[in-house]
């Protein structure tokens, strides 16, 4: 697979192609398997992630804690708001609906792990619902989605307990927003900046999870990590450029990982997880986990 | 090498790739280097799995990875029942360990009748996991292809042998590495292959008489 994003962009640009397609040709032969094999895996990973939407928006999902869920239906259901009626309110549905899923140990695709694995499926799946594109290019987009969060996985972390919360919801934001801006039509050079301004939005996010749960805020970052993807496909399309390359704001992103405090990595020693409350929820839901 | 199925995968039960899949594979390879589900298992888990395992289900996770379970068999949400129902007494500790040490790190000490291993394995996040030791030796066993470990007398040409007997059975090599203690000692041999290495090859392998033990690893990935 690919290092660097740029090297992607430029086999697809001179072949005249989308990056889809050299990275679905990399992992074909970086690993024997013949691109029509990779692309049912991705096609089951779809399946998985509509699964997922479905059962996080129609289900009461109540996570072992008790400390989220429900709120997906919220956006569903509740008092309209300035984008109801929008893609823009849809995507934050699904992707708060898929992590209640995650958070009440149901079925996801962790994508690029499970922390962060709404966001892809809300963004994909809210976006080509919105405008009728058909599953063989949500398959492209997730190849191209993958190809994204290899480069971030080769040259910076996708582990919160390594690099924060934007190695987790920051990666995901990243490959949602290239994918997407290339299945709606975006250049290779487009889905990079698309990269670029997804993910220097999130530089410095800390992990700070209740109690170390996969819970809170983790559930709210998804929702607002899609937000982050949408405004950067927004403008990618728009043609805006960001000056700094992909694979630089994915270096930053990397270092900033390596020196961040041990307390901003997963451990709940910081951040929201040191807070009064922070403390006494997760106090009270650890010991009803306990007694369960 | 990273691939773009770990990326968009796996497909598991949440709520924590690194803690609750990536757990599991290493439950899972543990299993495997006593063939079966064990008796008995101590689990001390280092740093974050320490800190923040129970909320994520690392324990149910490691112990289902250990029944044989993989990571989106929705099982593992009673693994912890289902181990004390079928005869695995498992056993966790909280423990620090020294040096460069990844945050999500667990040492595993299995047994299952004569078979014993301690393995210390982490998880890197989306699900990948990498073996760094076994019964004190050094590695790196991704579990993304199979996975033979070969202990043996530290003598010329044994890798030539235990190469051309793979050979013989057209299994391809991808990576293989040699480690020991010292001059003379025991040599630990791990040899990742692209096919599963059959059970008379291991046979075959496990005949030379200056071979001690053959352990054949699953994929549990990829």
């Amino acid at each position: 697979m690919y290092r660097a994003l740029a090297d992607a962009i430029a086999d697809a640009e001179a072949g005249g192609t989308t990056l889809a397609v050299v990275a679905l040709e990399a992992e074909s032969r970086d690993h024997g398997r013949p691109i029509d094999e990779i692309r049912g895996v991705l096609a089951r990973a779809l399946a998985v992630m509509r699964g997922a939407v479905a059962d996080g928006l129609t289900g009461d999902m109540r996570s072992a804690s008790g400390l989220v869920g429900g709120d997906a239906a919220k956006l569903r259901l509740g008092p309209a708001g300035p984008l109801s009626g929008t893609p823009f309110r849809e995507v934050l549905a699904r992707a708060l609906a898929v992590q209640e899923v995650n958070a009440a140990m149901g079925v996801i695709v962790a994508a690029p792990t499970a922390g962060g694995a709404g966001i892809l499926p809300a963004v994909l799946t809210g976006l080509a619902d919105a405008r009728q594109i058909d599953d063989t290019r949500l398959i492209d987009a997730l190849a191209t989605a993958g190809l994204i969060g290899a480069v971030v996985a080769e040259r910076a972390s996708l582990s919160g307990a390594e690099g924060g919360c934007q190695a987790e919801t920051g990666a995901a934001a990243g490959m949602a927003a290239g994918a997407a801006t290339e299945m709606l039509g975006g250049s290779p050079a487009q889905v990079g900046h698309a990269v670029a301004l997804a993910q220097q939005a999130t530089l410095g996010l800390i992990c700070d999870p209740l109690g170390g749960l996969v819970e809170l805020p983790c559930v709210f970052r998804n929702a607002t990590g899609a937000a982050i993807a949408l405004a950067a496909i927004e403008m990618a399309l728009a043609g805006i450029e960001f000056a700094i390359p992909a694979d630089e704001v994915i270096d930053t992103m990397g270092e900033i990982g390596r020196t961040m405090d041990v307390r901003y990595r997963e451990t709940a020693g910081g951040g929201l997880a040191a807070t009064p409350t922070g403390r006494r929820l997760a106090r009270e839901r650890l010991y009803q986990i306990k007694r369960a | 090498m990273v691939s773009l199925l770990d990326i968009i995968g796996p497909v598991m039960v949440g709520p924590s790739s690194s803690h609750t899949a990536g757990a599991c594979r290493l439950g899972l390879l543990a299993r495997g280097l006593v063939g079966g589900t064990p008796e008995t298992a101590l689990l001390e888990l280092h740093g974050s799995f320490a800190r923040t395992g129970e909320g994520h289900g690392t324990d149910k996770a490691l112990t289902g990875g250990l029944l044989g379970f993989r990571p989106d068999d929705d099982r593992l949400r009673q693994a912890l029942e289902i181990a004390e129902r079928d005869g695995l007494a498992y056993r966790f500790e909280k423990t620090t360990m020294e040096g460069e040490v990844h945050p999500n790190t667990v040492r595993m000490t299995v047994a299952r009748g004569a078979e014993r291993a301690v393995v210390v394995g982490s998880s890197l996040g989306a699900g990948r996991v990498r073996l760094t030791e076994i019964d004190g030796y050094a590695v790196e066993i991704t579990g993304s292809l199979y996975t033979l470990v070969l202990t043996a007398e530290d003598r010329r040409g044994s890798i030539a042998r235990i190469a051309q007997l793979l050979a013989d059975a057209s299994i391809n090599i991808a990576t293989l590495r040699l480690s020991r203690k010292e001059r003379g000692g025991d040599a630990f041999m791990v040899v990742e292959t692209d096919e599963p290495a059959p059970l008379v090859l291991c046979d075959g392998i496990r005949a030379l008489s200056w071979v001690r033990r053959v352990r054949a690893l699953d994929r549990v990935s990829g």
